[in-house]
């Protein structure tokens, strides 16, 4: 009835089908992530911050060689300290993307207009969520594996630096990418339960930074028991290639596994909570 | 079409919007009037879907408007320009909206044009001014050609050359046949843009008619009478059916007399057939904005104590033809903009 008694508008668009849906979110998504400064100012940050601190270590070791003791040799992994840089320090500058991809529409208001466009919550949630997650694992798996190469060539004097084709190490690298998305998903997760940039940034440092060094103090029966269920074990965990260095973890993939389900639950969390409560 | 029924909203203790039910009928310009709080862009925002009502429905086309197959081509609504990334630019910001809704790229640049900010297409819009900002989000809610427009108080804090800009687009909006909603606070907006008319006061309708009867209703056929035999006149008046108000500050030092429930002729008629001298004799029509705060007197959420005087308090409703006051009589015929 509406159509009819209005007088007609010449067309300006082609005619609909279907409805807006997750294909158009997604497109729709990736634009907000591209055509902002602070995604490459971050992604910067992370890949010099990761590379480099891997280089550093990795020099220093080099150096130190010669005065490292048989025992230290024996348990020195290669390519774990090769991606340390990534999987200690990226997952911080990971935390901060993670958390603007959605909070940043809040504090500037975008969301209004955001859900004004496509009211359909979840696939606004999902959409962010899957664009954040590509952008971040390929950038860093493009960290991990620059790390890995530039740490063994200048690990190469000590004759104990690793290829690829070791038993772990490509596990290790590619885990090292993994698990830093699955830390920057959290951080998006927990944007969407606190809506604020710095709320959200300061709680997942709390929770990946200071409590395991809390653990650290309790009586170390205790933290035995208690550190395969922290979230941080993960990393180091996907990261080890040398045997018996932590026994009280999972094995690499259980132990990844276990922060995996902490970030499900926390996305599912943030999920319901962006879909329920008013904008 | 866009039918609210029931709708209620409540935030902590603090009722925003209270048993509110109206259309918004198509193809015409519907002003949403009220005080500022009295719950309008509360209820755009439960229309929109970015709140969920306490109780309550709306239906645009039929659908709640999170239904609807592609939202940006039935509705366009701003309720805040400011709402944008500020780091990214007009053009991206519109091509991400337009993404959503599957709409073509060139659309955007379309109505980058129609709105004028085509040279800074490509500037961040943190740099924009209030007005440019207010394009922005214009072109925004053209994307998708939609059939109705929302757009909330769109002319607060623009310069003069701006509010003319949206004024005129409004209209040639509406006379392209879109149904628009436009909420303001100043009656003096919609003086000269809307057809229907949709009053709420502390989050309740107070009144939902055209533009016409709103005028027909508040015009208050008073006639304002100076004459140097006023006991003759009262006399003459009251016999007749009409009543009589010398009220001090409407009647002035001439000691004018205000006469409602008669028009001008007919106290002019009763005059002459009462030998009465007249020195002045004027209809005098409440504006449009005397009319509109005299209906949102009682709701208006926040108010200085002095002017509490004025206002009729609660419970004592205006009475109909009451005598304007002095600063409304002042107000009348300066119209909007």
């Amino acid at each position: 009835m509406a159509t009819t008694t209005q007088p007609a508008r010449p067309k300006v668009l082609p005619e609909p089908h279907g409805r807006a849906g997750f294909g158009g979110t997604l497109r729709s998504e990736f634009t907000k992530i591209r055509s902002v400064r602070s995604t490459y100012w971050t992604l910067l940050v992370l890949l010099a911050v990761s590379i480099g601190i891997g280089a550093a270590i990795c020099a220093g070791t080099a150096a130190n060689w010669s005065q490292t003791s048989a025992a230290d040799r024996v348990t020195f992994d290669a390519t774990q300290v090769s991606v340390a840089g990534l999987f200690y320090l990226g997952q911080l500058v990971i935390v901060v993307l993670g958390a603007i991809v959605l909070t940043a529409e809040y504090s500037t208001g975008m969301i209004r207009t955001s859900l004004t466009a496509m009211p359909r919550r979840v696939t606004i949630y999902a959409a962010k969520g899957l664009v954040f997650a590509v952008v971040a694992l390929v950038v860093t798996l493009a960290a991990a594996f620059i790390s890995f190469f530039l740490g063994q060539s200048l690990l190469a004097s000590t004759h104990a630096s690793a290829t690829l084709s070791q038993p772990g190490v490509l596990r290790a690298v590619v885990g090292s990418a993994l698990y830093v998305t699955l830390v920057g998903l959290f951080a998006f997760a927990a944007g969407a339960i606190f809506r604020h940039t710095a709320a959200t940034i300061t709680s997942i440092i709390g929770l990946l930074f200071v409590i395991p060094i809390l653990a650290h103090l309790l009586p170390s029966s205790w933290y035995q028991d208690l550190a395969r269920w922290l979230p941080d074990a993960a990393g180091t965990a996907i990261t080890t290639t040398v045997a018996g260095q932590n026994p009280h973890l999972f094995s690499p993939w259980g132990q990844f596994s276990v922060f995996a389900i902490y970030t499900a639950i926390l996305l599912v969390v943030g999920g319901i909570l962006f879909r329920k409560r008013d904008a | 079409m866009i039918e609210v029924r029931g709708l209620s909203k409540r935030y902590g203790a603090k009722i925003a919007v209270n048993n509110l039910s109206f259309d918004v009928e198509p193809g015409k310009v519907t002003g949403f009037l009220g005080p500022n709080g009295a719950g309008k862009t509360t209820t755009m925002r439960l229309i929109l879907g970015l709140d969920y009502p306490d109780a309550g429905t709306v239906a645009i086309h039929g659908k709640q408007y999170a239904h609807l197959a592609y939202p940006m081509r039935e509705v366009g609504a701003l309720l805040d320009a400011k709402a944008v990334h500020g780091g990214r630019s007009a053009y991206n910001h519109l091509l991400c909206l337009a993404q959503t809704n599957n709409l073509p790229k060139r659309r955007v640049g379309e109505v980058l044009e129609l709105v004028g900010l085509t040279e800074v297409a490509r500037k961040r819009t943190k740099g924009f001014s209030l007005g440019m900002g207010q394009r922005l989000g214009i072109a925004g809610t053209l994307l998708g050609d939609p059939a109705v427009l929302m757009f909330d108080e769109p002319v607060n804090g623009l310069d003069p050359e701006g509010i003319l800009w949206i004024r005129n687009l409004m209209k040639a909006l509406a006379a392209e046949g879109r149904t628009i909603f436009v909420s303001s606070h100043l009656m003096s907006e919609m003086e000269n843009t809307a057809d229907h008319l949709i009053v709420i006061g502390r989050g309740q309708l107070l009144a939902d008619c055209t533009m016409d009867e709103f005028i027909a209703r508040s015009s208050g056929q008073t006639v304002r009478v100076v004459t140097p035999q006023s006991d003759q006149l009262i006399k003459a008046v009251t016999g007749a059916g009409g009543s009589v108000h010398s009220d001090g500050a409407a009647a002035g030092a001439d000691g004018a007399l205000i006469v409602s429930g008669l028009v001008a002729a007919q106290v002019g008629d009763l005059a002459f057939e009462h030998g009465v001298r007249l020195h002045e004799l004027t209809v005098v029509r409440a504006s449009l904005e005397a009319a509109f705060m005299e209906l949102t007197a009682d709701s208006v959420e926040y108010r200085a104590e002095g002017q509490g005087g004025q206002a009729p308090g609660p419970g004592q409703p205006p009475e109909p033809g009451e005598a304007p006051t002095q600063e409304q009589l002042a107000t009348h015929g300066q119209g909007g903009i």
